[in-house]
């Protein structure tokens, strides 16, 4: 059995008096102890509202979610606001994207930490403390002891982001969602955040589910790889795999259109005509139809199944053919 | 500025900037606000555009980019320097002079929501700037300019009544350049052009500027953090610290063989879509924060942070810009030593810096900056 | 992203947004208030006291100035006649039709709101806009001033103001009013306009060349005006109220026979409150009904332009 099971995850958000927007539409996968696996896609393929769904942090009203969520042979979407605060923190870790948000601005740092210490490892202060000061110099910040006492507003964006990292690994939780983590990071920073959490990961054993719309970031990290689009999830593959071959039309655009720095001048980036929002209902077809320079007439009238493929997955009746994706693939 | 006698041809300097500096005076007061120091965004730049290329400038928040080129611009005012476009130097401009002058350099911006203003409809944005400098006269061939100006961004004609809200991020951002090329300008400058855009657009973009570049024979100054775009599109690219230029080069030469520290720290942290360059290549991590621009470090401003760093000459001597190999230029003591291998690395500690984002001369210039005509 | 499930199947080189488009914010906006109760309860209560306004000399059952029941009225021995018929209001201390003067009192009413946030949003805007628009100095001493003209309690600042005039009148009352709102929409253009100032298409158009009046005219000042509509609307309701205030406590027009809710009230509870109370009830009721009409209103619009609600 997996650490995580996901299965059939949906997610409706619902206004009043208007159709509904499935964002997550049917996702499935599964974490194992220990792996890495990569939810990647742009904005609006659903991926954080999966994390969030997962985490159990959407809001109460205004949507619905269905399918299972099963953590260590427990469905999380049963279990009571209570059961899952438990869990939250202690068994489950989560990052976010924007640190100054995330933290409580008018609370220092290291009360934030050994709150968490103290409510799910039972910790009494003096020893929390104690913690909180080891845990932020695992993770990097200088001068650990004096940093308990500063705000968030007094650490740059880095260091804040190194400091939420200590509040979700605070308790050693057994999976740890990091979404969109160093989007607004400078590169340089971002370069040190993802070896500390390469790092922390490998030493603790924790699984981590990396959520990002860059594939260079996937690609250094991630075991497993995950390429989502309009909600559901069209590719999966190991990632050797995937940049060597990727077959679905759409992880093929993304490659091809995405300059890359060990690329000559010459080599002329190939777009995904249309955009994001030219995309047709899942029940009509294939989401990706209208950008897709490989869609048959089967395209539009019925959506693709998840088939295996390669060890993996792929949605798809017109996949981009093995050379082909081989050359524009890995170089 | 009237138009020069014989235009500079393709391949000839078409903008030079001079020891440029612009320093924001940081204010404090109850009643009447005192100047209690500066934001050194842009301390001391040197760099030529020829004719017809591409300049890539790229760094990271708070090197002063932005700053850079919107003075270049005269959308913020520089304290100190020149800035010679195609023999007039706009920075000493005034007036009337300034206004017709601002015709042949235009910007791109970042942010394709707020760059358009929301209550103007298309046709409109790409009439103004033809509307100030009397290119509006004839209505028949003002219509046809029009109509040129979309089809040559790739928008339908229908778009002119539109509003801004009305289209897609990557839309608006074409109706941008669009406004840019209604006056004809010389030189571009593209102030992060894609970064606020879906990837899977960034590239429609990226492509349609080249076209229009290879098209109408324009300059761009394109300012970027991305460097693989910058890459991509840039014929010689300028790598910004803290306010100055630490790295000049073509952009091949700086991919191959970067010699500056803080250049081969960025490059290494760029992550490339493809797990066994991933796994394979070797990293430099940087060490702790950027220092805070009201703040630099004495001496060349990366020594904080420089894993080659040395004890002599680093933390008391700013470096200069100068040339090593044919059209490379590097602001570093030490970079033929580097380059041949006789300085190893070291671990550097970390020093922590206060946040400086509400000092970030790239994000948010302070209200003393205004904005001049 | 278009977040709606659209039933059509696009052909594919349809571009996003290819409707017929040319909708511009304005009429969006409206379009949202029209979906919104709350926005139609305070349209249809503001649209009914203004056609009243206007047409109440039509409406008036009978002459507001005409003493007609005057005998029937003995305020020393404590009597005035209640509904009668024809006189389905009453009659107030001089005998006249209360009804005809309440409806006739919308338009005096109207008046007095319209013109005093009129001048408030004139001056206003002026000082906002020179603030923001050239900042250094000139914003410092305008906003200085603006200050202390906040720094004193509205009501108190009316009262001061009007006590100033010798001759108490209609229009001491409107200035002194007007000037309570002065300081609100000063404000609130400065920080609209500076908001303005570094906003990119405010840059872009500078940088293209266009003259630095135009600029200020045509991008700053339209961009800036949204929430002063919305400050409008309720300072409309908040004059009202005001200038009532103002009459109750006598520093109105002391002349009883002008038909205004304000002096009607003020009148009202001065001198008859026990022995008629509703002829003070009436127009205090006319003149929270009127005042909820146009804070619905203007709140309506403020949700209705919050850029957040645009989808």
């Amino acid at each position: 059995m997996a650490l995580l099971e996901v299965r059939d995850l949906r997610v409706v958000f619902q206004r009043r008096g208007e159709q509904g927007f499935a964002a997550v539409d049917g996702v499935s996968f599964d974490v194992e102890p220990g792996q890495t696996v990569g939810l990647v896609g742009e904005s609006g393929c659903g991926k954080s509202v999966t994390s969030l769904a997962i985490m159990r942090l959407l809001a109460k009203r205004g949507n619905k979610v269905s399918g299972s969520v099963s953590f260590e042979g427990s469905d999380l979407l049963k279990l009571s606001d209570r059961e899952m605060r438990d869990r939250r923190g202690r068994d489950l870790g989560m990052v976010f994207q924007d640190p100054l948000s995330s933290l409580n601005p008018v609370i220092p740092i290291g009360l934030q930490i050994t709150e968490v210490l103290e409510r799910h490892r039972d910790m009494p202060r003096k020893k929390a403390r104690i913690e909180a000061t080891e845990l932020l110099d695992k993770v990097g910040i200088p001068d650990p002891s004096r940093r308990l006492t500063e705000y968030p507003h007094q650490l740059s964006g880095g260091m804040r982001q190194r400091a939420l990292i200590a509040i979700a690994l605070a308790c050693r939780p057994r999976l740890l969602i990091a979404d969109e983590p160093t989007t607004a990071l400078d590169v340089t920073i971002q370069a040190q955040i993802l070896a500390l959490l390469k790092d922390l990961v490998q030493d603790t054993g924790t699984a981590l589910i990396m959520i990002t719309h860059d594939l260079g970031v996937v690609a250094g990290l991630c075991d497993e790889v995950n390429v989502l689009y309009g909600g559901k999830i069209v590719e999966r593959q190991e990632r050797h795999s995937l940049f060597a071959e990727p077959r679905h039309p759409y992880t093929h655009g993304l490659l091809a259109s995405i300059p890359r720095l060990d690329a000559g001048r010459g080599e002329k980036l190939v777009p995904i005509r249309g955009s994001v929002s030219d995309n047709i209902p899942w029940e009509d077809g294939c989401a990706f139809a209208p950008r897709c320079p490989n869609a048959v007439a089967a395209c539009r009238e019925s959506a693709p199944e998840l088939v295996p493929e390669r060890g993996g997955l792929l949605r798809c009746y017109n996949p981009v053919l093995p050379v082909v994706a081989a050359r524009e693939g890995t170089r | 500025m009237s138009a020069p006698s014989a235009p500079a041809q393709a391949g000839e300097v078409l903008l030079t900037v001079d020891d440029l500096k612009v320093h924001f005076p940081i204010k404090r007061g109850v009643v009447i606000d005192r100047t209690v120091g500066y934001v050194y965004a842009v301390d001391g730049v040197d760099l030529s555009i020829l004719r017809g290329e591409t300049y890539g400038l790229v760094g990271e928040s708070g090197c002063g980019k932005s700053t850079l080129g919107r003075a270049i611009l005269r959308l913020t005012e520089p304290t100190n320097g020149s800035v010679v476009f195609d023999g007039t130097d706009v920075a000493k401009l005034k007036g009337e002079a300034l206004r017709t002058g601002r015709r042949r350099m235009q910007m791109i911006f970042q942010d394709p929501m707020s760059s358009l203003d929301p209550r103007q409809s298309v046709e409109s944005i790409l009439v103004e700037g033809m509307k100030a400098h009397g290119l509006d006269k004839d209505k028949e061939s003002t219509n046809k300019r029009l109509r040129e100006l979309l089809s040559s961004v790739g928008l339908p004609e229908s778009s002119l009544r539109k509003y801004p809200h009305e289209f897609s991020g990557g839309q608006r951002q074409r109706i941008g350049i669009a406004r840019a090329l209604a006056v004809e300008p010389d030189l571009i400058v593209a102030d992060e052009p894609v970064s606020a855009l879906d990837v899977s657009v960034q590239a429609q973009v990226v492509n349609l500027l080249e076209e229009l570049q290879d098209k109408l024979g324009l300059t761009y100054l394109v300012i970027a953090h991305d460097l693989a775009v910058v890459r991509h599109i840039s014929d010689r690219i300028g790598v910004m610290y803290l306010g100055s230029l630490v790295e000049e080069a073509t952009a091949d030469d700086l991919y191959e063989t970067p010699l500056h520290p803080y250049t081969r720290a960025l490059l290494s942290a760029i992550p490339v879509p493809d797990p066994v360059v991933e796994d394979s290549r070797e990293q430099i991590l940087l060490a702790g924060d950027l220092p805070s621009p009201a703040n630099p470090p004495t001496g060349c401003r990366f020594h904080t942070r420089c894993p080659w760093k040395q004890d002599t000459q680093c933390d008391t001597d700013r470096p200069v810009l100068r040339e090593i190999g044919a059209g490379h230029r590097v602001a570093c003591h030490f970079a033929e030593d580097i380059r041949d291998g006789k300085i190893a690395r070291h671990e550097v500690k970390a020093e922590l810096v206060g946040a400086s984002a509400d000092l970030n001369p790239d994000l948010e210039p302070p209200a003393a900056a205004n904005v001049g005509l | 992203m278009n977040t709606l499930l659209n039933k059509k199947k696009e052909p594919i080189d349809k571009l996003a947004g290819a409707s017929a488009g040319g909708r511009s914010l304005a009429a969006e906006a409206i379009r949202r208030m029209a979906r919104s109760p709350v926005a139609i309860v305070g349209a249809v209560i503001t649209a009914l006291f203004v056609l009243l306004a206007i047409f109440a000399p039509l409406l008036a059952p009978k002459d507001p100035f005409a003493r007609t029941m005057q005998d029937k009225v003995e305020l020393g021995r404590g009597i005035i006649p209640g509904p009668m018929p024809g006189y389905p209001l009453g009659v107030d201390d001089f005998g006249r039709d209360f009804l005809s003067r309440l409806l006739v009192g919308a338009q005096q009413t109207l008046l007095v709101g319209v013109v005093a946030t009129l001048i408030g949003v004139a001056i206003g805007m002026i000082i906002g806009v020179l603030a923001g628009a050239f900042g250094g100095w000139v914003d410092t001493v305008l906003m200085r001033f603006v200050d202390v003209l906040l720094s004193v309690p509205s009501l108190l600042l009316a009262i001061s103001v009007a006590a100033l005039f010798a001759n108490p009148n209609q229009w001491t009352v409107i200035i002194a009013v007007s000037i309570v709102s002065v300081p609100i929409f000063a404000r609130l253009l400065r920080g609209a306009m500076l908001a303005q100032r570094d906003a990119d298409h405010v840059l872009a158009a500078t940088s293209l060349g266009v003259k630095r009046h135009t600029v200020v005219l045509r991008h700053m000042l339209p961009n800036s005006v949204g929430p002063v509509i919305v400050q409008a609307t309720l300072t409309l309701a908040t004059s009202i109220i005001e200038a009532a205030a103002l009459s109750f406590l006598g520093l109105g027009d002391p002349d009883p026979s002008r038909a205004e809710w304000g002096l009607m009230l003020g009148n009202a509870a001065q001198h008859f409150l026990d022995i008629r109370p509703e002829l003070a009830y009436y127009p205090a009721i006319a003149i929270i009904i009127v005042a909820l009409g146009f804070t619905l209103l203007g709140e309506s619009m403020r949700e209705a332009l919050d850029p957040k609600n645009r989808r």
